[in-house]
């Protein structure tokens, strides 16, 4: 799973994806995934990251990232999958 | 170190400022009571979904209403429209506050006498009213706003057999400017179609011709329309006067003011646009005060208003029942709240909110019934925030045409709660049950026995 490149999140949530012009907002802790992701993370590692963190179950956490990354694919931030 | 409190992550797309069709993505304002009334206890108490209606604004918009008229002119009279909310419970409140009946049907003529009104204060109306009906109408010296020849020739008929005069009204469709022009109930005024039946009506021995009515349709957003209706019976009025020398007792404008809710692709809230009770008494007493209806001789107004009365004043509860994406990675929200309880969903882009926000952040959503058909959509495209399976959600402004038009399907309707004045809650509808549901039932002999 790896972000695509040049996009750039700024310190307040923005996100701006040059290929295609598109701007989105992230909350805090859709921040911090995302930076989890650029920095090359795992599904497994961020769930222990941010379960360090936070106060949050595993299943509900493990829900609620897998519904994130899929938001992520279909706004087409995240690198096609090499297979 | 402690831990922080979790909120799920969300991204949303920015569109610079364009409202897009999931509104402006303004801050959703949750609903936790109702009347002081925890969402949570009720739906505990009386089960998921739930109808509640808080009787206490029933009466304030009625006593709004009756003020904005009878400030501007003396003899007002409303007659609650039965076909809007006829839950038994719903209508006295309104007779207390006293309204008089107006129904469309034998059906709904039975309820109201049932509920104890006098047959002299029912309103008749509508296209669909048989001999039998017509006769017990008679009978009860109730009014009866004709709608089309057969019936006026049908009522000639049968007054003679009661030994009573018949109280009768004819119904007026007109051109008052607005679209759609309700042309299919009534006798027309501008192609001389309504005073043709004045002019049958008034020589005949069996008819007493007592009022004249109209209802130009539902919803009207412009309060000038009733202006010019208003204007149009008051000629009529002036011309019976004048032939005849005959006054009418009353003018009746029927229904139509619009609630706050907003219609299918308004671009603006309903709550923005929908016009004061105010607006509408102004146009309506102005032009009945400013006609040439002789001055000791105004008639009394009569008013049916259903949507605006009742709307505001009913909530529909309901649960999450799951979460879905759609393929086009929209979030999809599954409730139990069908449009068969919702049948105003197909006009209305509903005003629903959660009970309760754990986290602001919202997502483009559409929120779906349980019904396994593609027409329950409650709303297509709203910015709404991200709720769980057993969460609650409450739509406002259910309050007209839900409880009478609500379909049986897949499953039994639910209770109908009414808060009262103090805070007490009670069912006035009970839930349908395999019981209820099965007493209409009959299963022919050969039918009785299966073997599988
Ligand atoms: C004759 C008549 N009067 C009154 C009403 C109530 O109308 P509304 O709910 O628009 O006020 C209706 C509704 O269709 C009607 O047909």
């Amino acid at each position: 799973m790896k972000i695509k490149k040049n996009i750039a999140v700024s310190e307040n949530g923005f996100l701006f994806d040059p290929n295609s012009g598109e701007s989105y907002s992230l909350n805090k802790t859709g921040q911090l995934i995302v930076k989890l992701i650029s920095e090359g993370k795992t599904e497994s590692e961020i769930i222990e990251v941010v379960k360090e963190k936070y106060e949050v179950e595993t299943t509900s956490l493990q829900r609620y990232l897998d519904d994130f990354i899929m938001m992520l694919q279909q706004m087409n931030l995240l690198e096609k999958e090499e297979d | 170190m402690e831990k922080l409190k979790f909120e799920r992550p969300v991204i949303n797309h920015i569109n610079a400022g364009v409202p897009d069709k999931f509104g402006m993505g303004t801050a959703i304002q949750p609903i936790s009571h109702i009347d002081d009334i925890s969402v949570e206890d009720l739906l505990n108490e009386y089960g998921s979904p739930l109808y509640v209606l808080s009787e206490k604004t029933i009466r304030e918009t009625y006593r709004e209403a009756l003020s904005a008229f009878k400030t501007r002119y003396p003899k007002v009279q409303f007659a609650w429209s039965y076909k809007t909310n006829y839950l038994n419970a719903v209508c006295n409140i309104f007779h207390q506050e006293g309204s008089w009946a107006e129904v469309v049907s034998g059906f709904e003529f039975e309820k109201a006498l049932a509920n104890g009104v006098p047959g002299s204060k029912i309103i008749f109306n509508g296209p669909d009213k048989s001999n039998e009906d017509l006769e017990r109408a008679i009978q009860h010296g109730s009014l009866i706003h004709i709608d089309h020849f057969d019936e006026l020739y049908e009522i000639m008929a049968v007054a003679p057999k009661t030994g009573k005069k018949a109280k009768v009204a004819i119904r007026v469709n007109m051109d008052t400017g607005i679209y759609p022009h309700w042309d299919r109930f009534g006798f027309n005024y501008e192609n001389g179609e309504a005073w043709t039946a004045i002019n049958k009506i008034m020589p005949n021995p069996d008819m007493e011709l007592i009022g004249l009515h109209t209802h130009i349709g539902t919803y009207i957003m412009t309060p000038n329309a009733y202006a010019v209706a208003t204007s149009k019976l008051a000629a009529l009025t002036v011309r019976i006067q004048m032939k005849y020398n005959h006054h009418l007792k009353y003018l009746d404008l029927g229904g139509g003011f619009a609630s706050k809710n907003t219609l299918k692709g308004a671009y603006l809230p309903g709550s923005d646009t929908c016009p004061s009770f105010d607006d509408y008494a102004e146009a309506i007493t102005g032009a009945l005060i400013n006609s040439d209806i002789q001055y000791e001789h105004m008639p009394t107004l009569f008013l049916e208003t259903g949507r605006a009365l009742i709307d505001e004043a009913g909530y529909l509860l309901g649960s999450v029942l799951a979460n879905k994406r759609l393929l086009d990675g929209r979030r999809s929200l599954i409730i139990d709240i069908g449009v068969n309880n919702l049948f105003t969903s197909f006009w209305y882009e509903h005003h629903i909110v959660p009970a309760r926000i754990k986290q602001r952040d919202t997502e483009d959503t559409t929120i779906y019934g349980p019904l396994c058909m593609n027409i329950d959509v409650i709303r297509q495209a709203i910015q709404f925030p991200v709720l769980e399976k057993g969460d609650r959600v409450v739509i406002k402004r259910i309050g007209a045409y839900n409880m009478t038009q609500w379909l049986q399907f897949i499953t039994y309707r639910p209770n109908v709660v009414l808060i009262d004045a103090e805070g007490k809650t009670h069912i006035i509808r009970e839930n349908e049950t395999h019981e209820s549901m099965n007493a209409l039932d009959r299963i022919p002999q050969h039918l009785k026995e299966i073997q599988l």
